[in-house]
């Protein structure tokens, strides 16, 4: 089953070869980052994408739903 | 018995003077005076020379003989500088001190910000002015001395204070022994340790943010430009910032925050600020620069602020009703804006020609620019100095992607002190025409400054009582207007009426011709008949498209309650 996310405004999202391309991606370069600059790593990943979303109500979604079931 | 040192303070560019004590006369009772002032620091002068130029006179109470220990406060903001001028020093400080408007802010060694303040032709005065604080309290020294209506005491120091339903009684303590002198009303503007806030026992709300900043004065000769330099995360002190300002007589300001844990006590030690300010003068490009060490000190960032600046018959002012981070030179510059208003308020309520309820009104109006200056601080001192490991990482992320994303640069803006807009204060007209303009200061603002010539702009003839400010009137001053204002000066309100856009009005105070339209222009006037009402601090409290009697009656009525 499938749901649409409510934070999701955008009409493009990625198909699953594409999450799967991130999921990649993002662990690898976690990875490279190493152990102590990867959580500076990831604050400037979610910067860099709050820019290009351009919608800090929209980004603020994300952090809620990112801080559920930690 | 009180014994304030006698000997010159320290400095090797400063020459301080050592004032006589004033000594009560053995055995003579102190007359009730209209307003006492504890304190001589910029809030306390300037309270006393606005009162006295509204007529007023006061006593000024100064424990110490002499100005202000080190350099302290060295950035003076445009608006400091316009109150300044209303109180005759401003020219002493053009004539001492470095004017300038960039700021840089460097993380890697690249220049990752760099923003210039604005500098309109309209404006007399630099956006800041850099010179010590103790010069500063010479020329206002100065200024209270040539002032009759002020009595400055030097050496005489508080120690107990008793409030009384309509007086208070101030025990002083001189080297003569101690006198008691009763005020109807007491200043407070005894600085940021303020003890008649001990005295009264009431509390700052706010928060303190842990992390120590040094700020020493060496003499060095950098040949850099006088501009705001601020490095995030140098080599020689990582995590942590450090700024630097060229100040007068050859002196540099450098400050810089402390790795966590240390103590004041451990960054004082010569040392260690040998090592740090070497250390800061590599980082500059000039390794193993010859300097020496005027005065150093320790701060850290709080934002406080008492909830009600009256209290009984004292009133707070300055550093003694709050205290602000020193990012964004929040602290003299805030004192000036709360002197100012403090000086018209006060003087009206002593005269008689407004009631107590003025007295709330400067508590509200000040209470609420110190919590506007507590949010906006609190944003700069947060990237300056993280107080979490969340502000922490976004700090660190911004620096690291300053380096090559435009986009996250605007986040190094220092957020400079600026005037507070008294937008809901209730002195502002409520039945005026502010809603129908379009552009000029509105209701609440303070005013804007108009190049009128050479050396010669708008803000040099206004101040000192209410301002109705008319613009392009016909050949007089409509007789309605001016029976009104006449009606409003015979109770003992000044009031000057101050045409713009024609060259000679009968019944006008004073004229501008304004043959260019340009002041009208800044006002945002659209046409003839415009009008504003500007109160004694030189903030808007109404403005019209068209003025009758009526309408100015009430203004007068809201910007004076009874």
């Amino acid at each position: 089953m499938t749901t649409e996310t409510p934070m999701t405004t955008t009409s493009s999202t990625l198909d699953i070869g594409g999450l799967e391309a991130v999921y990649d991606r993002l662990a690898q370069a976690i990875d490279t980052a190493g152990e102590a600059k990867a959580p500076l790593f990831l604050v400037k990943l979610a910067l860099l994408n709050a820019q290009a979303l351009g919608d800090a109500t929209l980004f603020a979604a994300h952090v809620d739903a990112a801080l559920q079931d930690l | 018995m009180h014994q304030p040192d006698a000997t010159p303070r320290h400095s090797i560019y400063y020459r301080y003077q050592v004032h006589a004590p004033w000594l009560p006369a053995a055995g003579s009772a102190q007359p009730r005076v209209p307003v006492v002032i504890v304190g001589s620091g910029p809030a306390g002068m300037v309270t006393a020379l606005e009162l006295a130029r509204h007529g007023v006179p006061s006593v000024v109470l100064e424990s110490e003989l002499q100005v202000s220990l080190g350099s302290r406060a060295i950035v003076f903001t445009r608006r400091s500088m316009e109150i300044l001028q209303q109180v005759g020093v401003a020219a002493r400080m053009t004539e001492a001190g470095l004017p300038w408007r960039n700021g840089n802010s460097f993380y890697r060694g690249q220049r990752v910000f760099r923003m210039a303040a604005p500098h309109d032709p309209d404006d007399r005065f630099f956006p800041m002015l850099n010179i010590q604080q103790q010069s500063l309290e010479e020329f206002l020294v100065d200024a209270c001395k040539a002032q009759p209506l002020i009595d400055f005491r030097w050496g005489n120091k508080v120690t107990a204070i008793a409030q009384h339903a309509d007086h208070a009684v101030l025990t002083v303590d001189t080297p003569a022994g101690d006198y008691t002198l009763p005020a109807d009303w007491v200043v407070a503007a005894d600085g940021g340790r303020s003890p008649l806030r001990s005295m009264l026992d009431l509390k700052l709300e706010g928060a303190s943010y842990e992390g120590f900043f040094v700020i020493a004065d060496i003499r060095v000769d950098l040949p850099l430009p006088t501009e705001r330099l601020a490095f995030f995360d140098p080599d020689w002190n990582p995590g942590n910032t450090v700024l630097m300002h060229r100040e007068p007589h050859g002196i540099w300001r450098v400050d810089y925050q402390l790795p966590t844990g240390e103590t004041p006590e451990q960054a004082l030690k010569p040392e260690s600020l040998k090592a740090r300010i070497d250390a800061t003068l590599a980082m500059v490009g000039h390794a193993g620069a010859p300097w020496e060490m005027d005065w150093a000190s320790v701060y850290s960032a709080r934002t406080l602020t008492l909830p009600d600046y009256r209290s009984g018959r004292v009133l707070f002012t300055g550093d003694a009703a709050h205290l602000l981070p020193i990012f964004g030179v929040r602290g003299a510059n805030t004192a000036f804006q709360d002197a100012q208003s403090l000086g018209w308020h006060l003087a009206h309520v002593v005269k008689g020609l407004a009631g107590e309820r003025l007295l709330a009104n400067y508590s509200a109006e000040r209470v609420g620019a110190a919590r506007e200056i507590i949010d906006e601080a609190g944003k700069s001192t947060r990237f300056m100095t993280p107080p979490t490991r969340g502000f922490q990482l976004l700090r660190d992320a911004v620096l690291s992607l300053s380096l090559q994303h435009d986009f996250v640069r605007p986040l190094y803006h220092w957020r400079t002190s600026r005037p507070h807009e008294y937008t809901h204060s209730m002195l502002n007209a409520t039945g005026d025409d502010d809603g129908l303009f379009t552009a000029g200061p509105a209701r609440g603002a303070p005013p804007r400054n108009v190049r009128l010539g050479a050396d010669d702009f708008l803000l040099d003839h206004l101040g000192g009582g209410f301002e109705l400010l008319l613009f392009n009137p016909a050949g007089a001053v409509p007789a309605p207007l001016l029976a009104e204002v006449d009606a409003v000066r015979a109770r003992g309100v000044a009031v000057r009426i101050t045409a713009i856009g024609t060259a000679a009005v009968q019944g006008a105070d004073q004229c501008f011709a304004d043959a260019d339209g340009h002041v009208r222009a800044r006002y945002g006037v659209p046409g003839s008949g415009g009008a504003y009402l500007l109160r004694p601090d030189q903030h808007v409290c109404a403005r019209w498209l068209t003025l009758d009697a009526t309408r100015l009656r009430a203004a007068f009525a809201q910007a004076l309650p009874q």
